[in-house]
């Protein structure tokens, strides 16, 4: 089981905590403005990378707070744990 | 007798009495079930998996494939496939032989033969495929579960108690042998939380087998056991290696209080592992016969149990340590008959000291076959030709009845590579050690190489068995040499696909002693060396772990929670039939004497169309909205317009996905400006908050508005029916009856306890949900039910809530809908706020996809006989010989109030099919014809709840 680090509460162990899926998309301001290509990019499309993966959890039994971490695929080590909002971190090398 | 008048570490003066397959036998206190077994001179202990070979002792410890038996401690404790190497020797230990019929020393379907010229390699595979189907189903899978597998498993719940714990050390060592207590040692002295933890019940590991070094490891022992900052833990087993240096063990305690089992989630800060190595087997001819042992399992016999497990042996020996077996057992009192040296030539020293004791060591010598049947009385001593072979035409018979396989040593690099370590080949030691760790981890002693000798490589011990007969390298699954390279020969070359196809090392003992030796006659049949093959990977866990102690506390009523509504126990009390909904443990219906539920239900949906029906609604999911935004959160979230709804009025609310499909419904009351009563479904309750919180927190958060679960907060009890107004009136305190139209909330006190009282309808009748404080529900029931007995009241359950609504069609998310129903699908379109520029989900559903006019729509359901109850589930189709599924039953019901069944489903185009005669798909007959009509049986108009 991993530890997983809430920007707000610290070291918990994972099953405090819900993957939820890609971190950084925005909800597209006005919808309707898209064609449906790019609504399906928005809705459908997501990164499925061999390596960092920047991805949002949410510490559901715990402070209830959504936040973004940078996790390796392979290793699932975590490299940050970061509030929304913030810019992401650099993967390290 | 076996046993040795003096020496090993067993108590003489307290004898354990136990029987092994009905028979009596004794032991000591300090023995394994093996040790006394062999002390009685046993060695013939279970039938192989497949071919039912007699199996014997094979081993001294956890790596044991043959020797499996039931421990029988009672019903519910009879346990199967255990290791006799690793159970302690208890007074009154009852244990069975396996997988054998009629006896364990006659068994009918080895003398018959019968396995062994059907079930070779990928048997199971080959079966399988084409025209082999049938014959898989009809003859051969029923033949073969009778005669393959092991254990029986316990068929009564088991009595005893399974503990969990999470623990932190600052250093975890795995292992008490020498390693392990030097490393705990060193780390508690310099001020560290050390765990020690050993899978035997004595600690000491390799050491328990050198009587001279038994008093400095009794004072070893004492000084950690002084250490307060040292947590010893016998009996237990690091069988899992997580990330972040989380390791699972599994702890025996077999408390006399019923705990048995306690299993530690601990993280370390650093791990050491002292795992130890295991000695390799040797592939030749007959290595399976009882009475053939890894050599160093026979050294511990006599010098940690006391126990000869042989008169007259023989030794196959690839490595040094052989050597020293065979003196222990000499020096015991047995004859050596012969040492066969697999090298060309035996070192010096040992071969001095061989010849000093007047042992026979014939170099460069193999095995070509053994004899004996429940046990072994000889082999035949063949030299080896240039291939490895050995070369039967010049074997000698050698008789003997142990024969010793020294074949070298393997490292434990198990948890090592459970924790994703590197394993490095080692040409110079021809194993794998531990390489780069990804874990804060330390190997110390054999499992990282040291102290150990290099012996014969493993490809050269392997040389030349590939196709001598019954050269088992996995005993347990019974694999053969031959096998591997049948595999290899059809074109597996992948050492995982060989391990599957051939089942090599996936028996319980996960190939601790067969995977090397796999692995090495891959190599030779591909001319490879082993590293460039490779090596499978090691999973979790490193030794068979019980179910109990995974499960710990959680079963029974403990296993998943049970949520009750605040009328649970009165439901109870009047005999009510229950169902889970989720978590919840709803009252379904309340039968009276004599009554089945159909007919309870029937009474129940006529009591609410003719009168009134009290309903407990408290399991609805509920959530309060409030905040200066809250409006304005609902309009983005929701399909509804909620600004523009006023204080004190309800909206039925409908929630999608981003995708445009249907996720959640429920009345929503404001009941200020700034904050709203929202419902949700019962099992949507946590989802719905998950989703409004993820758009709340991320998508919107510059938006005032804050989310509390009130689930539990309210007791909801519903009255519906034509004379639920008159039940309520003489309750209700501060109430403006002349402001409260269908769909109106307001704050009053119902039977004097504060309320939202909320004027909706599930039912399509008038009807009311009162919403009181969770505790003070079943007097505000109670004081509803006097009320209402004039009145006829008639309390019912969440099936007639199902049938009064879909009577209306009214959908149940879940039930109607299956994640790919849209707001049109359902019929729902109305809800839509018609100047909304945006919701969740709203762009979803112009996609064109969204738009076609054949999608499946919502229709009612009524069967052309008006008697037959289609199946919910049941596929609609055009005609009653169609294979084409046009749609499909979503709910079906009996009506008392319709008078016939009714159904409600989803059809392609179903809105413009009114009239038209479909088929329902029938399980158990001919398809059913049901014509299809509007999705509404009572009341169309919706004239009785304004009433
Ligand atoms: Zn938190």
């Amino acid at each position: 089981m991993l530890l997983i680090h809430c920007p707000w509460c610290g070291d918990r162990a994972e099953l405090e905590f819900r993957h939820c899926g890609e971190a950084h998309l925005v909800r597209p301001a006005d919808p309707a403005a898209l064609d449906d290509t790019q609504w399906a990019a928005y809705l459908a499309f997501r990164d499925n990378p061999r390596g960092w993966a920047r991805e949002r959890w949410r510490h559901v039994h715990g402070c209830g707070r959504f936040f973004n971490a940078l996790r390796h695929t392979l290793t699932d080590r975590f490299a940050a744990t970061y509030k929304p909002g913030e810019a992401w971190p650099e993967p390290p090398i | 007798m076996t046993r040795l008048a003096s020496g090993g570490r067993i108590d003489r003066t307290r004898p354990l009495h136990f029987s092994f397959d009905g028979r009596a036998y004794t032991g000591y206190a300090g023995d394994t079930l093996a040790s006394a077994l062999l002390a009685n001179g046993v060695h013939l202990v279970g039938r192989s998996f497949k071919y039912h070979r007699p199996r014997g002792i094979f081993s001294a410890g956890v790596e044991e494939p043959n020797a499996l038996v039931e421990i029988d401690r009672g019903p519910g404790q009879r346990e199967p496939n255990v290791r006799a190497t690793v159970v302690p020797l208890v007074e009154g230990l009852v244990a069975r032989s396996q997988n054998r019929w009629p006896s364990l020393r006659f068994d009918l379907a080895a003398a018959a033969g019968l396995a062994s010229s059907v079930l070779g390699a990928g048997f199971y595979y080959k079966t399988f495929l084409g025209p082999g189907r049938d014959a898989w189903h009809k003859r051969w899978e029923p033949l073969i579960r009778r005669m393959a597998g092991l254990g029986r498993a316990p068929e009564a719940p088991d009595p005893e108690r399974y503990a969990n714990r999470y623990a932190h050390a600052e250093v975890l060592v795995v292992g008490a042998g020498p390693a392990g207590i030097a490393a705990a040692l060193r780390a508690a002295e310099s001020g560290a939380r050390v765990v020690l933890c050993d899978e035997q019940a004595e600690f000491g590991g390799s050491l328990l087998a050198e009587p001279d070094a038994w008093p400095q490891l009794a004072a070893d022992i004492a000084r950690l056991r002084a250490n307060p900052l040292v947590t010893l833990l016998p009996r237990t087993t690091a069988f899992s290696y997580g990330l972040q240096n989380f390791v699972a063990l599994a702890q025996v305690i077999e408390a006399a209080n019923g705990l048995r089992e306690r299993l530690w989630q601990l993280r370390a800060g650093r791990v050491v592992l002292a795992t130890g190595a295991l000695e390799r087997p040797i592939p030749f001819s007959g290595n399976d016969r009882p009475g053939v042992m890894l050599a160093d399992a026979a050294r511990q016999y006599v010098l940690r149990w006391g126990v000869l497990p042989g008169r007259n042996i023989a030794a196959l020996v690839a490595h040094d340590t052989g050597y020293a077996a065979a003196f222990a057992l000499q020096d015991a009192g047995a004859a050596v008959a012969a040492v066969l040296e697999m090298r060309a030539t035996a070192p010096a020293a040992l071969l001095t000291e061989a010849v000093r004791r007047g042992i026979r060591v014939l170099p460069n010598h193999g095995i070509a076959g053994t004899r004996g049947g429940h046990r072994i009385t000889g082999l035949l001593a063949a030299p080896r030709n240039g291939d490895g072979a050995p070369d039967a035409s010049r074997a000698t018979p050698v008789a003997c009845d142990l024969l010793l396989m020294a074949g070298g040593w393997t490292p434990s690099v198990h948890l090592f590579s459970q924790a994703r370590g590197r394993l490095v080949w080692d040409s110079a030691l021809d194993a794998f050690l531990p390489g780069k760790a990804r874990e804060a981890v330390t190997c110390a002693g054999a499992c990282a190489g040291e102290g150990l000798t290099p012996g014969l490589p493993v490809t050269l011990l392997a040389a030349g068995s590939a196709r001598a007969p019954k050269a088992f390298i996995d005993p347990q699954n019974d694999v053969t040499t031959r096998d591997i390279a049948l595999a290899v020969r059809e074109g597996f070359r992948s050492i995982e696909h060989v391990k599957r196809y051939t089942t090599n090392g996936m028996a319980t003992d996960q190939g601790k002693t067969s995977n090397m030796l796999g692995l090495a006659v891959v190599a030779g049949e591909l001319g490879r060396s082993v590293p460039e093959v490779g090596l499978t990977t090691f999973r979790a866990p490193y030794t068979p772990t019980s179910f109990g102690a995974f499960a710990g506390r959680h079963r029974g009523l403990l296993f998943d929670p049970v949520r009750t509504a605040p009328l649970h126990d009165w439901a109870v009390g009047q005999g009510a039939l229950f169902e889970p909904v989720g978590q919840w443990q709803r009252a379904r219906a309340f039968p009276q004497a004599g009554e089945d539920m159909l007919a309870a239900v029937a009474r129940e949906c006529l009591a609410v169309r003719n009168a009134v029906g009290i309903f407990d609604a408290s399991t609805l999911g509920k959530i309060e909205v409030t905040g200066p935004d809250a409006a304005l959160f609902l309009e983005r979230c929701y399909v509804n317009a909620w600004q523009k709804l006023g204080i004190g009025r309800c909206r039925y609310g409908l929630l999608l996905r981003e995708d445009g499909f249907i996720y959640d419904d429920g009345v929503v009351g404001r009941i200020a400006a700034d904050r709203f009563h929202l419902t949700t479904t019962t099992g949507g309750a946590a989802r719905v908050l998950h989703m409004l919180e993820d758009y709340r927190q991320t998508e919107f958060p510059e938006l005032q508005v804050w989310l509390t679960s009130t689930t539990e907060h309210w007791g909801v009890i519903a009255l519906q029916g034509p004379r639920a107004r008159d039940v309520l009136t003489p309750l209700v305190e501060g109430l403006d009856w002349a402001d409260f139209p269908h769909m109106a909330v307001a704050e009053c006190r119902v039977a004097g306890v504060p309320a939202r009282l909320f004027r909706v309808s599930f039912s399509g009748e008038l009807g009311f949900e009162v919403n009181v404080p969770a505790s003070q529900g079943p007097a505000v029931w109670q004081a509803l039910l006097r009320s209402g007995t004039p009145h006829g009241i008639t309390p019912y359950g969440t099936e007639t809530m199902h049938v009064l609504r879909a009577e209306k069609g009214f959908i149940i998310v879940g039930q109607e809908t299956d994640g790919t129903v849209t707001p049109d699908d359902a019929g729902l379109t109305w809800l839509i706020g018609k100047a909304k520029t945006d919701f969740i989900g709203k762009r979803s559903l112009v996609r064109p996809e969204m738009l076609r006019p054949d999608r499946r729509q919502l229709v009612g359901l009524v069967p052309r006989d008006r008697s037959t109850l289609p199946d919910e589930g049941a596929q609609l189709i055009a005609s009653a010989a169609s294979r084409v599924a046009e749609g499909h039953v979503t709910s079906a019901y009996r009506s008392a109030t319709v008078g016939h069944p009714i159904a409600l489903g989803l059809l392609a185009a179903g809105r413009a099919r009114l009239g038209e005669t479909i088929f329902a798909t029938n399980l158990s007959g001919p398809a059913t014809p049901m014509e299809v009509v509007a999705p509404c049986f009572v009341d169309p108009k919706g004239e009785r709840l304004r009433g």
